[in-house]
């Protein structure tokens, strides 16, 4: 029977291609969004794991979280190395690491930290940093290193010792360089899957130097209290920085955030509530976890838009499916009555519409999962470089093999419609239709 | 066995009834010593294969299957008639046909739609007669001839039929063709007994 419907659909080829094609739009159009989503979660989750808490001057904590850990946006005004000093020095705190944003490379975030970040951050369930080349900047190395990421070093082939200049602001084209404050690099990282790939990071002196130097052109001759319309305004009195201490070196006046680990992390909301209290500073103090779920939940409605309509592509492929099939109905009566007349019952020209579907969906189905790939193979680079998205490409996962089931039984059951009306029709017309 | 007729006074559904596509009351009908009446389902689906072989006015064949793959589709659907066709249905196959004049390989090789119509009803008799039913009904199958192809065709057919040992119940309108069979029936006189 499957030979039969094989080269029954091959004297249909082009309405059956046309049909396969339509079913493997939508597979991967399914499959696709569900993979964007999924890689959309893991590439936050694991940005973000590891860091139990992070405080930052009070905002949104979905904007937050953007800002610290994936470099979009920013947090508004800084907050006080005081406020540092206050968190670093609570007894449930077990490591923290300051972050200073608002700068880019080519398009890529800058974020001005010490040796601690690349002590403490953790990626992909609990991965420590690692380094593909070179070494760590630290508080006694110079000022002017940095340290890069894997995808930042391999788009523009950095390697330590590399000089790199920074630009003003976060977006791709800038015209304030700061082509007066290079860096050296001093380390690539290893790939992490994670923001951290497209980030590059230099010592709190080196951010802060840059803007020092800045600050002068900047300032508006006209009005001495001008200050910056930018994220940096807090930098105006870099002058004012004092010497190094032990740890963390350089003390900026002011940071952007700071990521903090607890000794025990059932003090997390304890210390939340510590922070969010503080008088002297207005702070947020945000559970990654806790923002990545509501950055979900709002992202959950376009996520849902995108699912429906790559579900009614699904859907239209079936009725496309089923209109092939019965639009082919009246011109095979008299082959139908043939196949009766040498012996094929009804219920096998019956199973004979029903075999030529399930060969329809499952070559929509396969051809699906080569377009998928594909896609993935080809989108896969420029989704990692522009939204550090790593769809990779996986093996089929047991809810991707579930939907692909459904599918396919779905394309079973809409081809019920036209083998129906094949068994009445040949056990009606007999062996005496009349074209 | 000849049957004419006026087209539309019950010669197609009479084919029918002996095949056993519509329903007649019991015992009224009998086919190789079988009350078609009596047979049900499938079981009767099973029986038409293994008896009986059929040629259509036109349309015979599934026109994306070769000539070859059309006369062999009994055997795929009968164990009777493939068991009957030899230990090489294939061979079988190739005989008929050449023995109906399609001798050429590149014309057994070709699919069905590629055919003449007179090549068409040859691989159709074909079929019929692969795997010796007991009984060919063929229904009107010489109307798409000209008058020199149809003679010839029903001269094949019968000899073929004979050799075979099977029955042929011949229906047309076209009375011409009756001195080729050993009876000729009028339809209109068995509707005028049975009235």
């Amino acid at each position: 029977m499957l030979g039969f419907s094989l080269r029954s659909l091959w004297n249909r080829r082009f309405v059956a291609g046309l049909t396969v094609m339509a079913i493997s739009l939508s597979v991967a159009l399914i499959l696709g969004v569900e993979r964007l989503r999924d890689g959309a979660r893991d590439s936050f989750a694991n940005s973000a794991s590891g860091i139990d808490l992070i405080v930052a001057p009070r905002s949104n904590p979905v904007q937050i979280l953007m800002a610290t850990v994936f470099g979009v946006g920013g947090t508004g005004t800084g907050m006080t190395w005081e406020s540092f000093e206050w968190l670093e020095d609570r007894p449930e705190v077990a490591w923290a690491v300051p972050i200073q944003m608002g700068d880019n490379h080519r398009g890529y975030p800058v974020i001005g930290t010490d040796a601690a970040y690349f002590e403490h951050f953790r990626h992909s369930g609990g991965q420590p940093l690692s380094l593909a080349a070179g070494g760590f900047f630290s508080s006694d190395g110079p000022d002017d290193a940095a340290v890069v990421g894997a995808e930042v070093a391999s788009r523009f082939g950095y390697a330590p010792g590399a000089v790199i200049v920074n630009a003003h602001g976060s977006g791709e084209v800038s015209f304030d360089l700061h082509d007066d404050a290079p860096f050296t690099i001093s380390g690539v990282l290893a790939p992490t899957g994670t923001a951290v790939d497209r980030m590059v990071f230099v010592t709190l002196e080196g951010f802060d130097t840059l803007h020092a130097q800045e600050d002068a052109p900047l300032a508006d001759p006209l009005d001495p209290a001008d200050k910056p319309a930018d994220g940096h305004d807090e930098h105006e009195d870099h002058g004012e920085h004092e010497g190094t201490e032990a740890g963390h070196g350089h003390e900026p006046d002011r940071i952007n955030a700071v990521y903090v680990g607890l000794i025990d992390r059932t003090n997390v909301l304890g210390l939340q509530r510590a922070v969010n209290e503080r008088p002297s500073d207005a702070l947020s103090a945000v559970l990654p976890a806790v923002a990545l779920a509501e950055l979900w939940g709002i992202t959950g409605t376009a996520e849902r838009a995108m699912c429906l309509m790559a579900w009614a592509v699904a859907l239209a492929g079936m009725i496309g499916m089923v209109v092939m099939l019965s639009a082919t109905l009246d011109t095979r009566r008299r082959e139908f009555a043939i196949l009766r007349s040498v012996g094929a019952t009804p219920t096998r020209i019956f199973a004979l519409i029903v075999t030529e579907a399930a060969v329809l969906t499952a070559a929509g189905l396969i051809l699906g999962l080569v377009l998928l790939t594909v896609a993935t193979f080809v989108t896969d680079p420029i989704l990692s470089a522009r939204f550090g998205l790593r769809l990779g490409l996986n093996v089929f996962g047991a809810r991707e093999l579930a939907t692909l089931f459904l599918i396919f039984c779905a394309g079973l059951l809409a081809s019920l419609i036209p083998a129906v009306r094949v068994y009445r029709m040949t056990l009606a017309d007999g062996l005496s239709v009349r074209l | 066995m000849f049957l004419h007729g006026p087209s539309g006074c019950g010669k197609s559904t009479l084919l029918s009834a002996i095949a056993g596509v519509v329903e007649v009351p019991k015992e009224a009908m009998r086919v190789a010593d079988q009350d078609i009446a009596a047979l049900r389902g499938s079981v009767r689906d099973r029986f038409r294969v293994d008896h009986i072989g059929m040629i259509f006015q036109v349309f015979n064949l599934i026109p994306w299957l070769s000539a070859l793959e059309n006369v062999l589709l009994p055997c795929t659907f009968s164990q009777r008639r493939r068991t009957r066709a030899g230990d090489d249905p294939a061979g079988t196959a190739r005989r008929l046909l050449d023995e109906l004049g399609l001798s050429d390989p590149s014309l057994t090789s070709k699919q069905a739609h590629e055919l003449s119509v007179g090549q068409q009803q040859r691989v159709a008799a074909a079929r019929a007669l692969i795997g010796k039913p007991d009984l060919i009904l063929a229904d009107e199958p010489t109307s798409a001839l000209d008058e020199a192809a149809k003679a010839a065709f029903v001269e094949l057919l019968a000899r073929e039929c004979a050799e075979a040992g099977a029955a042929l119940l011949f229906v047309s309108h076209d009375r011409g063709l009756e001195r080729h069979f050993d009876r000729g029936v009028d339809f209109q006189d068995l509707n005028r007994r049975a009235a």
